[in-house]
C-alpha cells in the first residue's frame, strides 16, 4: 500500500512570473499593458507639450464666440451672429439628414438590387450585375463629384427660366422647379397654424407634432383591428376583410386635422435671381445623398442576395407545396430567415454611409466635418480640439446606430429551443 | 512602482523634445530645399507653367528666399495648399513660409500665432458677374447665389457685408478657385467672390473674359502677404527683408538685369551698396552670406518687375499698381530703410 503525501508547497518565487505557466500569461498582459500606457501617455504628454510651446493650449473657450459665418442649409434657426457651438449643431443636423435620408434609399435600392440579381429574367440579372460591379468598384468620393458635376452641367439654371419663351420650364403644373442649383418642391403650409413649440435649444412645429399624433393613434388603430380580424379568423377560420376600414382609420383623421389646419401647398415661384418658396433641396445634397445611397446600396445589394441564398432551397420548394404563392414564399418564409444573416453586415454599411457622409465638403454641403471640422476650425485655428470633438460627435452618432441596429437584430434574429 | 516611472518617463520624453528643435534657418539649410506653401493653382499668383514648374507672384517671393537663403531659387519644394490646409501645414512645420494670398488678420497674427512679415498686394474683396445678369453694385445682389472659397476671410466679409446691408444671399461653399470657376460659369451660381486680384485672375482664363464683369464695391480690405510661424524671429527677419529687399530694390532702381553690375563694385547710393553687400555687414547681422540680397533679386527681378510679368498690365490678369505702386508714386509700397 503506497501512501501519498501532498506534494511541496512551493513558496511563491519571483521567477515563477516567467517560468511558471500559471503566472506567465498574466506577466506578459501587464507588461503589455504598461508598455501600451506608456506610450498613450508619452503621446498625449507630446501633443501637449508641443501645444504649450505653440502657445495653443487645448481650450474650447471658441464655441461662445459668434461663428460670423452663413449656413446654407439650415435645418434650425441660425445667423452668422450665433456661435460656433451652434453653427456645428446645424452641421451635425445637416449630418444627420443626408445619413438618415441616405440609409433609407440604400436599404431600398440595395433590397431591390438584391432580389432582382437572383431574378429568373436574364437580362434583369444581368443589369443589376452590372450595376452592382459598377458602384462598389469606385471610390465614393468620385461618385459623390461625378453626380455634382451632372447636376451642375446638365440642368437648366434659373435665368434659363426666365423670358416670353424660356428655355426651361417647370414640370407638374408648375410646381417643381429642377435646376442646376437643386429642386425646389411645394411646400405645406398652414393657414391656420398652431404656432412653434420652443425647446431652447430648437423649435417645433405644433402643426406636425399634431399631425403625428393622429397618424399615430390612426396606426394604433389599425392594429388593434387586425388583431381583432385574427381573433375572428382563429375562432371561426374566415378572416373578415378589414382594408377599407384600416384605410380609413389612417387616413380620414389626418385628412381631418389638414382641413382644420388650413393646409395648402406653397409653390415655389422665380423671383430675382434664384426661385423662392417652396422646399429648396441644393444639388449638394441631392448629389450627396444620391451618390452615398447607390454606392451603399450596391454593398446593400450583395448583402442581401447573400442572406436570401443563405436558405437553403428545400424552404421554398416546402413553401410552395404548401400552396403559397410566389411572393408570400418571399415575404414570409424566406425574408424572415434571411434577415437574420442580413442585419450584422448591414449594420456596418449604415455605418459606413454615415461616415462617408463626412465627404461632403466635396460638394460643398455643410455638414458638421464642414463646419465643426472645417470653417470653424480654420477661423479659430483649434485643430486639435475641433478634431477631437468631431471624432467625438461621429463616434457616438455609430454607437447610436449600432445600438439601434443590434437591438432590432435581437428581435428577428431566430428564437432557438 | 508605476507611480514613479510616469513621471520620470514623462520628464524624459519632454527634455527630448525639447533638445530637437533648431532654429528654421538652419534646419532649411541643412534639407538643403526650402518647403514654400502655395495655392493649389491661381493664373498670375501660383500656376504650372508649360513646362510644369510653378511660377506666379506668389511663388516668385518663394523663389527669392531660397536664393537669399540658399542661393538657389530652384531650391525648393513647393507645397499646394488649400484655403483649409495652409494653416495647419505652417503650423506644423510642414513649409517653412506660407506665399499663399493669405490676408494679414489679427486673429491669424495673434491667435493662430504667426508672423506676417509684410504685404506684397494690398487686395480688397469683390464680385465678378456675368454681364448678362444686369448687376452693376454689389447692393443689387439681394437673394443672389453667391459661390465663396471656404475657410477663407472672405467668408465672414461676406456675412458682414450682406448683413450691414440687410440684404439676403444663398452661400455655396467651395474648396478651391477651379471648383469656384466651374459652378460660376455654368451657372450654378449668379456671382463669385473672392480678392479682387484673384478674381482678374480667374477672368483672365475664362474662355470670354469680356462678358464678366467686376463690381465696384470692395467690400473689405485684404492686405496679403507671406507668413512664418511665430517663435523663430531669425526667421522671421529674413523673410521679412527679403521682401523689403525686393521692394527696395524697385524704388531704387535694382533690376535682375543690373543687379551683378550695380553688385560689382560700390555705387554712390550708400543704401543701394548696403543693401547689396558692397557696404557694411547687413548679411553677417541676418545670418546670411553678404550678397543675400543679390541673390534675391536675380531670382526673379525686384517687386516691380515680378508684378509686370505675373500680373501686371501686359498679362492677361491686367491688374494696374494702383495702391501697390511705390510710395513715391502714390502707392502704399514702403520699404524700410537698410540701413
Amino acid at each position: 500500500m503506497s501512501t501519498l503525501t501532498d506534494p511541496p508547497k512551493a513558496s511563491f518565487r519571483l521567477s515563477m512570473l516567467v517560468y511558471d505557466t500559471r503566472y506567465r500569461s498574466l506577466t506578459i498582459q501587464v507588461v503589455a499593458l504598461i508598455a501600451f500606457m506608456l506610450a498613450a501617455a508619452w503621446l498625449i504628454n507630446n501633443t501637449l507639450q508641443n501645444l504649450a510651446e505653440l502657445g495653443k493650449p487645448i481650450d474650447f473657450g471658441f464655441f461662445a464666440e459668434p461663428a460670423s459665418y452663413d449656413i446654407n442649409q439650415r435645418l434650425v434657426e441660425y445667423t452668422s451672429r450665433d456661435t460656433h457651438l451652434r453653427a456645428a449643431f446645424v452641421g451635425l443636423l445637416n449630418t444627420l439628414l443626408v445619413a438618415v435620408l441616405g440609409c433609407a434609399l440604400a436599404t431600398v435600392v440595395g433590397v431591390l438590387v438584391g432580389v432582382l440579381r437572383l431574378s429568373g429574367n436574364w437580362l434583369v440579372a444581368r443589369i443589376m450585375t452590372v450595376y452592382v460591379e459598377m458602384f462598389r468598384n469606385v471610390p465614393v468620393l468620385l461618385w459623390i463629384v461625378f453626380f455634382m458635376a451632372v447636376l451642375i452641367e446638365s440642368l437648366p439654371s434659373p435665368r434659363d427660366f426666365r423670358g416670353e419663351s424660356p428655355e426651361a420650364s417647370m414640370l407638374l403644373f408648375d410646381s417643381v422647379a429642377v435646376t442646376n442649383r437643386g429642386i425646389y418642391i411645394p411646400e405645406p403650409l398652414f393657414s391656420r397654424s398652431l404656432g412653434d413649440l420652443s425647446l431652447g435649444v430648437f423649435d417645433v412645429s405644433l402643426d406636425l407634432v399634431a399631425i403625428l399624433a393622429v397618424l399615430g393613434a390612426g396606426l394604433w388603430g389599425t392594429a388593434r383591428i387586425s388583431r381583432r380580424a385574427g381573433r375572428i379568423q382563429e375562432a371561426t377560420g374566415v378572416r373578415p376583410v378589414t382594408w377599407y376600414l384600416r384605410l380609413a382609420v389612417v387616413v380620414l383623421p389626418v385628412l381631418a386635422v389638414l382641413i382644420v389646419l388650413g393646409f395648402h401647398l406653397g409653390l415655389p415661384e422665380l423671383t430675382g435671381f434664384n426661385f423662392q418658396g417652396g422646399i429648396y433641396m441644393r444639388n449638394s445634397l441631392i448629389a450627396l445623398w444620391l451618390a452615398l445611397s447607390f454606392y451603399t446600396a450596391a454593398f446593400i445589394a450583395e448583402i442581401v442576395r447573400a442572406g436570401i441564398l443563405a436558405i437553403s432551397k428545400g424552404q421554398t420548394e416546402a413553401a410552395a407545396a404548401l400552396g403559397l404563392r410566389s411572393g408570400r414564399i418571399m415575404s414570409l418564409v424566406i425574408l424572415p430567415q434571411a434577415l437574420r444573416v442580413i442585419i450584422p453586415p448591414l449594420i456596418s454599411q449604415y455605418l459606413n454611409l454615415t461616415k462617408n457622409s463626412s465627404l461632403a465638403i466635396a460638394v460643398g454641403y455643410m455638414d458638421i466635418t464642414g463646419t465643426l471640422g472645417g470653417i470653424t476650425m480654420n477661423q479659430t485655428g483649434r485643430e486639435l480640439e475641433c478634431v477631437l470633438l468631431l471624432m467625438g460627435v461621429y463616434l457616438c452618432i455609430s454607437l447610436i446606430i449600432s445600438v439601434m441596429m443590434n437591438w432590432y437584430n435581437t428581435r428577428v434574429k431566430l428564437v432557438e429551443r | 512602482m508605476k507611480n514613479t516611472v510616469f513621471p520620470g518617463v514623462l520628464v524624459v520624453a519632454g527634455l527630448a523634445a525639447g533638445v530637437a528643435g533648431a532654429t528654421t534657418l538652419e534646419d532649411v539649410q541643412a534639407r538643403g530645399k526650402l518647403n514654400c506653401g502655395i495655392n493649389t493653382g491661381l493664373v498670375g499668383f501660383a500656376a504650372p507653367d508649360a513646362n510644369g514648374e510653378w511660377s506666379g507672384f506668389d511663388v516668385a517671393y518663394c523663389r527669392a528666399l531660397a536664393a537669399a537663403v540658399l542661393g538657389d531659387p530652384t531650391a525648393i519644394e513647393f507645397v499646394s495648399l488649400t484655403g483649409k490646409t495652409r494653416f495647419t501645414a505652417l503650423a506644423s512645420g510642414e513649409i517653412d513660409a506660407l506665399s499663399r494670398n493669405t490676408t494679414w488678420t489679427y486673429s491669424r497674427d495673434v491667435d493662430l500665432k504667426f508672423t506676417f512679415v509684410g504685404v506684397n498686394y494690398y487686395d480688397g474683396q469683390g464680385f465678378i458677374v456675368p454681364k448678362a445678369l444686369g448687376v452693376n453694385s454689389a447692393k443689387e445682389l439681394d437673394g443672389a447665389t453667391v459661390c465663396i472659397q471656404t475657410g477663407t476671410t472672405t467668408e465672414l466679409n461676406l456675412a458682414d457685408f450682406f448683413r450691414a446691408n440687410n440684404i439676403g444671399y444663398e452661400p455655396v461653399p467651395i474648396e478651391t478657385n477651379a471648383e469656384a470657376q466651374q459652378q460660376y460659369l455654368a451657372g450654378a451660381c449668379d456671382t463669385y467672390t473672392t480678392d479682387a486680384s484673384g478674381l482678374a485672375a480667374t477672368r483672365a482664363t475664362f474662355e470670354d473674359p469680356s462678358a464678366h464683369t467686376i463690381l465696384p464695391e470692395i467690400i473689405s480690405k485684404e492686405p496679403l502677404g507671406p507668413l512664418v510661424r511665430h517663435g523663430d524671429d531669425q526667421w522671421a527677419d529674413i523673410a521679412r527683408w527679403t521682401l523689403n529687399a525686393l521692394i527696395a530694390a524697385e524704388e531704387f532702381g535694382v533690376t535682375s538685369a543690373n543687379v551683378d553690375e550695380m553688385a560689382s563694385a560700390p555705387t554712390d547710393n550708400p543704401e543701394v551698396n548696403r543693401l547689396l553687400g558692397t557696404e557694411g555687414n547687413l548679411g553677417e547681422m541676418i545670418g546670411l552670406p553678404a550678397d543675400w540680397a543679390v541673390k534675391a533679386i536675380k531670382a526673379g527681378g525686384n517687386y516691380g518687375e515680378i508684378f509686370e510679368r505675373t500680373i501686371g498690365e501686359s498679362t492677361p490678369v491686367g491688374l494696374a499698381r494702383g495702391l501697390n505702386a511705390q510710395w513715391a508714386e502714390g502707392g502704399l509700397m514702403y520699404a524700410p530703410p537698410f540701413r
